[in-house]
Parts: structure tokens; C-alpha cells; sequence
């Protein structure tokens, strides 16, 4: 530093540019302990006490409000069940699209509810998965009252009932349901495909897609190898991460997708993916497009996105009643006629076939095909083939994660 | 009195951008750097327990992401300079009246959101779109041949991305260099491209080192373009350190990732205006 400073050019300067004297780096240094004061000794365990249902819900009533976080293309654009939930209760919803995935949903409402803040939704969907299971774990969910839910237990399927990520609803009730399978183009594979195998065939070289998910990528790992994801042990993690890094350095693997891998798929850009039942359902029936979608030889896995409220939550018995409104049949059924993923109601396909036998020509056909598609209900023979997800402690769920994100991620 | 006063002014009108540093950047970088230290996971919480050795972790596990950032934001800059600095000499000397013209239409897809941008260069590079689906029905690309998922679309991508961080700044210095001093090289005999080497390149250096930092910087720590356009072995640490805080919550290790990348681009910064000269840098943010 100079001796005699002055506002000259040389001064200004001196501003933007940083000049480390003894007593910079000392004032520097006191700054560093402050913040380290402020920062405290560590980060507190998030996890709260988990809450009694009989306690949660005793001084809880309804608001005539509702907010609804859902993800997109989850209900049609003019919101026909809102509008029917309206109509019978009184209630209004406020309804966003805002669940993109769930690793970042997850992330943005962690903090909030970590410090018992209100995340702007009263009802949430997610899927059975780590972040459910963080959720839980944490405390972040409200304890659902069974009393105020009879349409579930009179109408939803009995595998929804006995879950393995939330057994007896304690916390979530399925919104829809879907498998994670293999689809493919037959005119650019020139053959059928009927196995996970396919997906390591060299034939498709660069024209593979799998999905970027740890765990969506980790189940196809792990039923290659025959492991039932969900008894899967860390030795079985490696195992099926090595199949998949030969897989990827064999240069089969064109890229790892998130949800977007229709467009590469109809464009030819990937002739087969790894691809939610849903996905190609819809895509089939508004394109006209001839993807073909199966379960594989070796099994697939079943997820569920759940319906489920935050413990902060503004109005909870608003969220419980729309819960419990999804279950009539009549409402499951016109929400798969537009999402095409599975009901969690089996009724559902009855009303459909009803449905159908009022209409003609077109509309008929349509309705009888979604009716008697086994990718929105499916049969006896495919349920036996689904598995469920690896369900973790926390703790050892960051080692699984890590493992299979090296493989995404190289 | 009245020469303590002058001493002080400009230190109290910097007053609110140093606030704002503290706020805003000094102090979470402390906080992160302490959260870099600790262990345990985020449902038993994270205690401080000096685990140095998540340093030497995540280098030895992404050593690869991290050269593979910082050559894709070099390649990037690289062909930023490539295409900036003729379009930037362009508008200075030869935008005539329509040079805020030409700016404008620079910053024109500013106005759209970045992720958008980078999608639709998806569409554009689809294996049998538009662009390649003509090329290779003409028969001047093999049926194979593919864009996306190379690190050849990452890297472009980026470069579509910040080039106009370096238009600016290289078009600011350029737009000020005084006309009389080019003629004045060319009645010394220097003939068109000697006057531009020795005259004009010279004192657009300034701009040239700015437009560099700007488009670098970001660009290593980039990881939109990467995870719509990249392939199997084109992730970026931006990647990383995203998944690993989100998807992962393993915050340490991304707190440790993200010091570990900002370690390297400082010493690289540092090392490149120690040998480019910082005096013409600031000279520039001064004006």
C-alpha cells in the first residue's frame, strides 16, 4: 500500500482489485471466525418427532381451500376433476404442476419443512422411492385418518393397501401407478425385443436409452444380474453397477435420460429405452406412432406415485377429502381415461367398459382398447412379474446413490 | 480534516458492494467450507469432524469430470474468441448507424430462458432432423453419424451460450480506440493487417482478458448444456456437484467438489492476469 492514499485512478482501482497487506488478512481472518460463530457446531439432525394421528387431526377442519401440488400432465387441462371436486364439496383447489422430479422437489421442500415452514401445498404426489422415505424417516408427513377415508378402503386395490415403502397407509395413498419397462421401435430394431438382455445387445450400439435415475437404472442393473431389486444387498449394488459401466463403455448406452426420452426414441435418435408404461401408452394413442412397450423376461419394476400431506400443511382436512374424492371410481376412472397410468382402482376399468357401451365409432373403439390395455391394467400374469424398489435406511441410501450416479455420471 | 474526508469517500461509496460481498459471498463460502469438514447424513444430521480427507476423495473420484470441465470451457472460449472477436471488430468499425442495431440483435436470445435455447438445439441436432436429416438424405453424412450426445454439442452448446460475454466486452474496447490512431499507423506504412497487429489488437487485449473470464468461468461450472445435450461420457462437475447436492444430499462432498473447482479456476485466473498484465484489465473496468 501506499503511504498517502488519494482518490486517483490508482485509489479506485485498488477497490476492485483485492491487495493483501498483514492487516487485510487479519481483518479477513476475524471475519472467518464470525461466520464460523454464526455457522454453529454443526448441522442438527433434521428428523422430527413423528405425530400421533388421533392428536394431528383433533383440532383440524376444513378451510373450503386446497392446495395441490402435482406433477405435469397429471390431470387434463381443464382440470375436469377439480371442477367435479368443487362442485360436490365446495371446496376450491389451487392447482400446480409444480413436481418436476423427485430428488429436486425433494430439495426444495426439505428446508422449509426442516424448519416447520409452509412448502405452499397442502396435498403433494410423489413416488415410492428415497425421498419418500426421507420424508418419512424425517417426520415431514402428516399421519392420514383412516376414519376420513372410506372410498380408499371400499375401492383401492388390495396391493395398494399393503405397500412395502408405507404398509397401512399410515402416511401416502396411491394417485397412479406404472411400470418401468423396455420400449422400442420394431421398425428400426428390426426384431422383437423380450428381455433386459436386449438392452445389452451390440447389434444397438449407441442406439440404447436408459433412464439417469439411480434407482430406476439400479433395478435394471440388478434384474439383469436375477437379483429382486428389493432384497438387494451392497455386494448385489456392485455387481449390477459393474453390468451397466460395460454396457455404458461398449458404447450401447447412447445417453442417460431423465423423462425425456420419447422425443429421442420417435425420432430415432434411440431405438430402444428404458420407459414408463404411461408414457408410450399416450404417446401411441395421440401420434399414431407403433412404439411397442413389454415387461421383460426377467421382471420390471412397479412404482406409485402417493398422495400424501406435508405435517404443515394449511388445510389438511381439504387434502384428506380430496384424497378420499380420487377413490370414487367414477372420478379414478376419467383421471385414467386422460393420464393412461394405473388406477389404483380396479373398479376403475369397469366403469370404463360401461363407459364405452354408451358411446359409438371412434370413441368406443378408444375407450375399449384403454379398458382392455394391460399397460393400465394390468393383468395377474404382469403384476407376478413386477417388483418392488430396494427400500433403504438412511445412511446406507447414499452409498447406493453413489454408486449408480457413477454410472450416469462419468 | 477536509484530506481524511477525501480518503475516505470512495472506501464509504464501495460501503454497500462490500456489504453485499459479505453477505452474500463471503460468509456462505465460510459456512460451506465448514460443511465441507463434516460428516453423517441428512436425516441423523452432519457433524463437524475435520474430514480433510473428503479432499483428496473427491479428487481422486472426479479428477475426470474436472479435466473434462475445464477443456470444454477452454475449447468454448476458445471458439467464442474465434467468432466474438470478428463480430465484435465488425460492429466497431463497420455497424456504421445500426450498431446498437447489431447489439440488440446479439442479446436477442437473451430474452428467451437458457434452457429453452439449449432444447431446441436438441430439435435442431436430431439424428434425422432438420439439419442432419437433410445432410445425410443428400448423402453427405453417413446414416450413423450423430451430433448429440458428443462432446462436440456440449461444447458448442456452451459457446452459443456465452458468446455474447465475449462480444461485449472485446466490441466496448474496441468501439473506443481512436480512428486517427489507425490512419496514423497506415501513414507510417503499415499495411492493413501490420495495423491490426501491432495497433488494434494491442489495445483491444483489455477486452479480449475480460471477455475470456467471462465466458470461462461460467462456462467450466456450466451443467445445463451438458445434461441436454451431452452423452454417456460428456458430464461436467457442474453435474456432479448438482447431483450430489440434490439427488445425493451428500452436502459435504459437494461443498468439497465446489471448493476444489473454485480452487483451480482462481489459481488458472490468477496465473493468467500475472501473465497477461492486470493494470489494462482494471484500466477497463474503470472507464
Amino acid at each position: 500500500m501506499r503511504n498517502t492514499p488519494r482518490p486517483s485512478p490508482a485509489l479506485l482501482r485498488g477497490l476492485t482489485q483485492a491487495r493483501y497487506s498483514r492487516r487485510a488478512t487479519l481483518k479477513l481472518t476475524g471475519l472467518s471466525a464470525a461466520a464460523l460463530a454464526l455457522a454453529g457446531c454443526g448441522v442438527q439432525g433434521q428428523q422430527q418427532q413423528p405425530q400421533d394421528s388421533t392428536d394431528f387431526w383433533a383440532d383440524k377442519q376444513s378451510n373450503g381451500k386446497l392446495r395441490f401440488a402435482n406433477w405435469p400432465l397429471y390431470m387434463d387441462s381443464d382440470r375436469t376433476q377439480l371442477t367435479r371436486f368443487t362442485e360436490a364439496t365446495g371446496v376450491t383447489v389451487d392447482y400446480e404442476e409444480s413436481v418436476q422430479d423427485n430428488p429436486s422437489w425433494f430439495g426444495q421442500i426439505q428446508p422449509i419443512l426442516a424448519n416447520g415452514g409452509d412448502i405452499g401445498a397442502d396435498l403433494m404426489v410423489m413416488t415410492n422411492g428415497l425421498e419418500l422415505a426421507k420424508l418419512i424417516a424425517l417426520g415431514y408427513l402428516a399421519p392420514l385418518d383412516p376414519a376420513q377415508l372410506p372410498n380408499f378402503a371400499e375401492y383401492a386395490g388390495e396391493i395398494y393397501k399393503k405397500t412395502a415403502y408405507d404398509p397401512g397407509n399410515t402416511f401416502t395413498v396411491p394417485y397412479a401407478s406404472g411400470m418401468t419397462g423396455i420400449a422400442y421401435d420394431p421398425e428400426r430394431t428390426g426384431r422383437t425385443l423380450t428381455s433386459i438382455a436386449d438392452l445389452w445387445d451390440p447389434a444397438f450400439e449407441g442406439r440404447v436409452g436408459m433412464m439417469a435415475d439411480p434407482q430406476e437404472i439400479a433395478n435394471f442393473g440388478l434384474l439383469y444380474n436375477g437379483i429382486d431389486p428389493a432384497d438387494s444387498t451392497p455386494d448385489d449394488w456392485r455387481t449390477a453397477a459393474e453390468s451397466l459401466k460395460q454396457q455404458r463403455d461398449d458404447k450401447i448406452v447412447r445417453a442417460y435420460y431423465s423423462q425425456d426420452y420419447i422425443q429421442p426414441l420417435t425420432n430415432g435418435d434411440v431405438w430402444a429405452t428404458m420407459a414408463w408404461s404411461g408414457d408410450i401408452y399416450q404417446q401411441n394413442a395421440a401420434e399414431g406412432t407403433n412404439l411397442e412397450f413389454f415387461i421383460p423376461e426377467e421382471g420390471a419394476t412397479l412404482w406409485t406415485d402417493n398422495m400424501m400431506i406435508p405435517s404443515t400443511a394449511k388445510n389438511p382436512v381439504d387434502a384428506l377429502m380430496m384424497m378420499d374424492f380420487l377413490y370414487d371410481p367414477e372420478v379414478a376412472a376419467s383421471l385414467a381415461e386422460y393420464i393412461t397410468f394405473v388406477p389404483p382402482v380396479p373398479d376403475a376399468q369397469n366403469v370404463l367398459r360401461d363407459k364405452a357401451g354408451t358411446l359409438d365409432g371412434d370413441e368406443q373403439a378408444a375407450l375399449e382398447e384403454l379398458a382392455a390395455s394391460p399397460l393400465v391394467f394390468p393383468t395377474d400374469a404382469d403384476y407376478a412379474k413386477l417388483h418392488n424398489y430396494v427400500s433403504l435406511p438412511a445412511g446406507e441410501e447414499e452409498e447406493f446413490t453413489s454408486i449408480f450416479l457413477a454410472i450416469t455420471q462419468a | 480534516m477536509a484530506r481524511e474526508r477525501t480518503t475516505a469517500t470512495p472506501y464509504l461509496l464501495a460501503m454497500p458492494g462490500w456489504i453485499w460481498l459479505a453477505a452474500f459471498f463471503v460468509v456462505p463460502i465460510i459456512g460451506m467450507l465448514w460443511m465441507s469438514l463434516m460428516t453423517g447424513n441428512i436425516v441423523t444430521g452432519f457433524q463437524p469432524t475435520f474430514n480433510f480427507g473428503v479432499y483428496p476423495q473427491v479428487i481422486a473420484t472426479y479428477w475426470e469430470q474436472i479435466l473434462r470441465s475445464l477443456a470444454y470451457g477452454l475449447c468454448a472460449t476458445l471458439l467464442c474468441i474465434a467468432i466474438g472477436y470478428p463480430l465484435a471488430f465488425w460492429i466497431a468499425f463497420h455497424g456504421g448507424r445500426n450498431k446498437a442495431t447489431y447489439l440488440l440483435l446479439l442479446l436477442l436470445p437473451f430474452f428467451v430462458s437458457q434452457i429453452l435455447r439449449t432444447i431446441s438445439w436438441k430439435f435442431l441436432l436430431a439424428d434425422n432432423g432438420v439439419i442432419l436429416g437433410t445432410l445425410k438424405s443428400a448423402g453427405l453424412l453417413p446414416d450413423g453419424a450423430h451430433v448429440l450426445s458428443t462432446s462436440t454439442a456440449v461444447v458448442f452448446g456452451l459457446a452459443y451460450t456465452f458468446l455474447p460475454f465475449m462480444v461485449l466486452p472485446i466490441y466496448a474496447v474496441l468501439e473506443r480506440v481512436d480512428h486517427r490512431i489507425v490512419e496514423a499507423a497506415h501513414d507510417l506504412y503499415a499495411s492493413r493487417i501490420q495495423a491490426f497487429v501491432r495497433v488494434v489488437l494491442p489495445l483491444s487485449l483489455p477486452g479480449l482478458f475480460a471477455g475470456v473470464l467471462l465466458v470461462f468461468v461460467p462456462s467450466s461450472a456450466d451443467y445445463v448444456n451438458a445434461s441436454v445435450l451431452g452423452g454417456t461420457h460428456n458430464t461436467m462437475i457442474g453435474n456432479i456437484i448438482q447431483s450430489q447436492y440434490l439427488v445425493n444430499n451428500a452436502y459435504p462432498v459437494a461443498s468439497a467438489i465446489t471448493f476444489v473447482l473454485m480452487a483451480i479456476l482462481l489459481v488458472g485466473i490468477f496465473s493468467y492476469a500475472k501473465a497477461l498484465g492486470t493494470e489494462q484489465v482494471m484500466e477497463v473496468q474503470a472507464k
